[in-house]
C-alpha cells in the first residue's frame, strides 16, 4: 500500500467518524434532555471524533516515512558483501544506488549477488508497508473508540477542537517563516563562504565588477573582482527612473479616476490600466530593446549626445510604464475609501475640488498611497528581465541615464546561468550579491513601515 | 378639537395640505426659499417648501426621519451638488442672491453659508490645522500671528480651547467625539460664515457637551443667522426662536418656538410634539 493511498484511507476514515460521532451526539443529546444540556454542538463532536481518529496515525505515518530509509538501509548492511563494506562510506552509496536502480528497472539484475540485497530490500520495505498499515489501523481504530465513548453532555469537544486548529494554525504560519529562515540561512552560509574568498570590504567598497575566476592558475587576466558598487548604484539610477515615470503617473492616474471619472469612464480605465502589470515582462523588454532605446538614441545624437545604444534611461523608462498600476491601483482603491463625510467637511468650508482632494483627500489617504509606491519600488528594484534586454550587462559606474548599466538582480541571473563550478568565487559571489539585496529591501521596508505606522497612529 | 385622531385622520390631515400653515416669510431675510421641490433621480424629496430664514435668529427644523430636514438644509449651501442623481427646482436666495443661478460659484456661497454636519467629521490633520484649513484656503489670515489669533478665538467661541490648548498638534480624530463635534463647530466659524446650517450637531454628545453648544449656538446668534435640525423637542424649545415642522417632504407648520410648542395649529405638528407618533 502506497503512502498516499495509507493518507487517503485515513482521511477517509476521519470524515466517515465524523458522520458517526456526530449522529452519536445527537443521540446522546436526546437522551440527556436535548441540545441546550450539552457542552459542545454534534458537528464538534463528529471533528473530536475524527480528529482522535485520523491525527495520531497521520502523524505516525508522517514519521514513520521519515525513518523509514534510514532503518531499512541499515537492516541492509548485514547482506552486503564484506569487501564493499569494508571500503568506507562512499563505496556503500555507490552500492546502494545500483541496487535502488535494479529495483526501479523492474529487470532482475545479471549480478546474483547483487540481486539478493535487492530482493532483501523490497522485502523489508514491503514487511515495513504491512506493519505499517497494522499499527495505523489499530491506532485509528483505538482512537475513534476512545473518542466516541467520551460524547457525553459534558465533554468539551468544542474546547478541544479550538485547540486543534489553534496549533494547525500556528503550524502553518510556521512553515512559512522557517522556510524564510531557511533561505536566509543557506543565502547566509554561501555568501559566508564568498566572503572566506574575496574579502567583505572589497565587496562592498570595490568599485569594479569583472567576476571572472581563473580556470587554470596561469590564465591571463585571471584575477576577478568583485565590487559591487557599480551593480548597486546601477539598480538605484534604473529604480529611481522607473520611480520618477511610475510615481507622478500613477498617483494622477489615481486622482483622476477616483476623483473626476465618470462611473462609466472608471469601470473602464482602471481594468484596462490593470492590464499593464499583466503584461510579461519579457514583452515590455523588448519592447525596451528594439523601441525605446533606439528611440532615446536618436533624440539624444539629435541634441548632440551620445547615448549608448543600450541606456539606463531606456530599461528605467520602461520599467516605469510597468509599474504604474501597482501605484495607480492601490492609490485609487484608498483614496475612494476616504469617506465623503471628511469631504463634505471640506466643501462646506467653502474649499474647491482640488483644494479639497490637495489637503484633506490626499493627506487622509497617504499610508495606502505610500504602500501602493513601496511595492511598485520592490518591483522595480527585483525586475530582470527588461533590464538584461534593454540596459545591458556592462557594470559602469555612471550616474548618466544615457549609459549602459547593469544591476543586481542581472548580474546574480548571469552569474547562475551556463555550467558552474559550485564551489567557485563566481557562483558564491550569486549568493553574496542576493544577500546585499535582501538586506536593502528589508531597510527599505522597515523605514517604510515605520513611516506608514506613525503617520496610522496620528491620523486613524 | 379632536385631540385623539387615529393614523388615518393624519393621513388625511397630510393629504389635504395644500399650505403651510403660519407666517413663512420674515422682514429682510437672509436667506430664503420659494417654492422648492428636491428630486432624487425619480423620487421626491421635498414638496414645494417655501421658508425664510433671518439675521440673528436660530430657526429649529423638526419632523420625523426621513421627512427630508436635511435635505432641505443641503440645498441651503448647495451641498446637495455632490450628489449627482439630487435635482432641485424652486427659487432660493442668500441677500436677494439666487442660489442656484448661473453666476452663483458654490464655492463663493459655502464660505458664506457653513454647515456642521451630524456626524463629526474631523481631518485627518492636527487640531491646530483642522480649524486653520478655512483661513488659510481663503487667505484670512496674512501671517501666522493672525492665523493662531483666529485658530485660537474659533477654539475659545467652540468652547474647546482649554482641553485642547495643550495639544494644537494632535491630530483631530484623537479627540472624544463631543470634542470633534466642538472642533467641527470651530472649524465651522474660523471662516465667518454669515449663516451656519447645523444638521443634528448634538446627537452624539453627553448632556454636558450638548449644553455647552446649545449655549455657544445662543452667542452665536448675535452674529449669525442659525438654522438647526434637531430630533430633540427640548432641544428646538431651548435654543430656537421659530421652528418649522416637516412631515414627508412637506413643510406643515411654521411659527414662534413658544406657539409651535404651546399651541400648535396643525394636527400633524400638534401629533408630533406630543409624541403621538414621529
Ligand atoms: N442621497 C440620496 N439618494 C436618494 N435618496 C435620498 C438621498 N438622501 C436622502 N434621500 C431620501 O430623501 C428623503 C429625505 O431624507 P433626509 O436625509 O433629508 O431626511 P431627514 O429628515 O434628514 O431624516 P433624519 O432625521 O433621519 O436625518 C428620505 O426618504 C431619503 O430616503
Ligand atoms: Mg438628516
Amino acid at each position: 500500500m502506497t503512502t498516499t493511498n495509507l493518507v487517503l484511507l485515513l482521511l477517509g476514515l476521519g470524515l466517515a467518524t465524523f458522520f458517526y460521532g456526530r449522529q452519536k451526539a445527537y443521540v446522546v443529546s436526546k437522551s440527556h434532555g436535548g441540545m441546550r444540556n450539552m457542552h459542545s454542538l454534534p458537528s464538534q463532536h463528529g471533528v473530536m471524533v475524527a480528529i482522535w481518529c485520523a491525527l495520531p496515525a497521520l502523524l505516525l505515518v508522517l514519521f514513520w516515512k521519515l525513518a523509514e530509509p534510514a532503518v531499512i538501509s541499515s537492516m541492509l548492511n548485514s547482506v552486503i558483501p564484506a569487501s564493499v563494506m569494508d571500503g568506507g562510506d562512499k563505496a556503500i552509496g555507490l552500492y546502494k544506488n545500483d541496487i535502488a536502480n535494479i529495483i526501479e528497472s523492474g529487470k532482475a539484475s545479471s549480478n546474483p549477488e547483487k540481486q539478493v540485497v535487492a530482493d532483501r530490500w523490497v522485502a523489508l520495505s514491503s514487511i515495513s508497508s504491512w506493519v505499517l498499515l497494522a499499527i495505523v489501523l489499530a491506532i485509528a481504530a483505538i482512537g475513534a473508540a476512545t473518542a466516541l465513548r467520551k460524547i457525553s453532555p459534558d465533554t468539551r469537544a468544542r474546547v478541544m477542537v479550538e485547540r486543534v486548529v489553534h496549533w494547525f494554525l500556528i503550524i502553518c504560519s510556521s512553515i512559512a517563516i522557517l522556510t524564510t529562515v531557511g533561505i536566509l540561512c543557506s543565502v547566509l552560509f554561501e555568501s559566508f563562504r564568498f566572503f572566506q574568498q574575496v574579502s567583505f570590504v572589497e565587496f562592498v567598497t570595490g568599485t569594479k565588477w569583472s567576476p571572472q575566476t581563473a580556470i587554470r592558475v596561469d590564465q591571463v587576466g585571471s584575477s576577478g573582482s568583485f565590487g559591487a558598487i557599480p551593480l548597486f548604484t546601477g539598480t538605484l539610477l534604473i529604480s529611481a527612473i522607473a520611480m520618477v515615470v511610475a510615481v507622478p503617473i500613477g498617483l494622477l492616474a489615481a486622482i483622476y479616476l477616483a476623483e473626476y471619472a465618470s462611473d462609466r469612464m472608471r469601470a473602464f480605465a482602471k481594468p484596462l490600466l490593470e492590464i499593464l502589470a499583466g503584461i510579461p515582462t519579457v514583452v515590455y523588454g523588448f519592447f525596451a530593446a528594439l523601441t525605446v532605446a533606439p528611440a532615446i538614441r536618436e533624440w539624444g545624437e539629435l541634441i548632440g549626445l551620445s547615448p549608448s545604444s543600450e541606456s539606463a534611461l531606456a530599461a528605467g523608462v520602461v520599467m516605469g510604464i510597468m509599474i504604474i498600476p501597482f501605484v495607480s491601483s492601490l492609490s485609487d482603491d484608498v483614496i475612494t475609501a476616504v469617506p465623503q463625510a471628511m469631504r463634505d467637511g471640506s466643501y462646506a468650508l467653502g474649499a474647491t475640488h482640488s483644494e479639497t482632494i490637495k489637503k484633506v483627500v490626499l493627506p487622509a489617504a497617504l499610508p495606502g498611497v505610500v504602500s501602493g509606491i513601496l511595492l511598485a519600488a520592490s518591483r522595480a528594484i527585483g525586475e530582470t528581465m527588461i533590464v538584461v534586454m534593454a540596459a545591458g550587462l556592462a557594470a559602469n559606474l555612471t550616474a548618466n541615464p544615457l549609459e549602459a548599466v547593469t544591476t543586481v538582480t542581472v548580474q546574480i541571473v548571469t552569474l547562475l546561468t551556463g555550467d558552474q563550478e559550485f564551489d567557485s568565487a563566481k557562483t558564491l559571489a550569486a549568493f553574496a550579491l542576493g544577500l546585499m539585496l535582501f538586506f536593502t529591501t528589508l531597510v527599505l521596508n522597515i523605514i517604510a513601515l515605520h513611516v506608514v505606522r506613525r503617520y496610522r497612529e496620528q491620523y486613524d | 378639537m379632536n385631540t385623539k385622531s387615529n393614523t388615518s385622520a393624519a393621513s388625511d390631515a397630510f393629504d389635504n395640505l395644500k399650505e403651510t400653515v403660519g407666517v413663512v416669510t420674515v422682514d429682510d431675510p437672509k436667506m430664503s426659499a420659494r417654492n422648492v421641490d428636491v428630486f432624487y433621480g425619480e423620487k421626491q424629496a421635498i414638496y414645494d417648501v417655501s421658508l425664510d430664514i433671518a439675521n440673528n435668529e436660530v430657526i429649529a427644523m423638526i419632523g420625523p426621519s426621513g421627512c427630508g430636514k436635511s435635505t432641505f438644509l443641503r440645498c441651503l449651501n448647495r451641498m446637495n451638488d455632490s450628489i449627482p442623481t439630487c435635482r432641485v427646482t424652486g427659487e432660493m436666495s442668500l441677500d436677494g442672491e439666487d442660489l442656484y443661478g448661473a453666476g452663483l460659484d458654490p464655492v463663493l456661497l459655502r464660505a458664506r453659508v457653513g454647515m456642521v454636519f451630524q456626524k463629526p467629521n474631523p481631518f485627518a490633520k492636527s487640531i491646530y490645522d483642522n480649524v486653520a484649513y478655512g483661513p488659510r484656503i481663503h487667505g484670512l489670515a496674512s501671517n501666522r500671528a493672525e492665523l493662531d489669533d483666529i485658530v485660537i478665538s474659533s477654539l475659545q467661541k467652540a468652547g474647546l480651547h482649554e482641553e485642547v490648548q495643550d495639544r494644537l498638534d494632535a491630530p483631530g480624530t484623537s479627540l472624544s467625539g463631543g470634542q470633534q463635534q466642538r472642533l467641527c463647530i470651530a472649524r465651522t466659524i474660523a471662516v465667518s460664515p454669515e449663516v451656519i446650517l447645523m444638521d443634528e450637531p448634538c446627537s452624539a454628545l453627553d448632556p454636558i457637551a450638548t449644553a455647552r453648544i446649545e449655549e455657544l449656538i445662543d452667542e452665536l446668534r448675535e452674529n449669525y443667522a442659525i438654522a438647526i435640525v434637531t430630533h430633540s423637542m427640548q432641544q428646538a424649545a431651548r435654543v430656537s426662536q421659530r421652528t418649522a415642522y416637516f412631515h414627508l417632504g412637506k413643510l406643515v407648520e411654521v411659527g414662534s418656538t413658544n406657539n409651535i410648542f404651546t399651541n400648535p395649529r396643525h394636527e400633524l405638528t400638534e401629533n408630533y410634539i406630543t409624541g403621538r407618533f414621529g
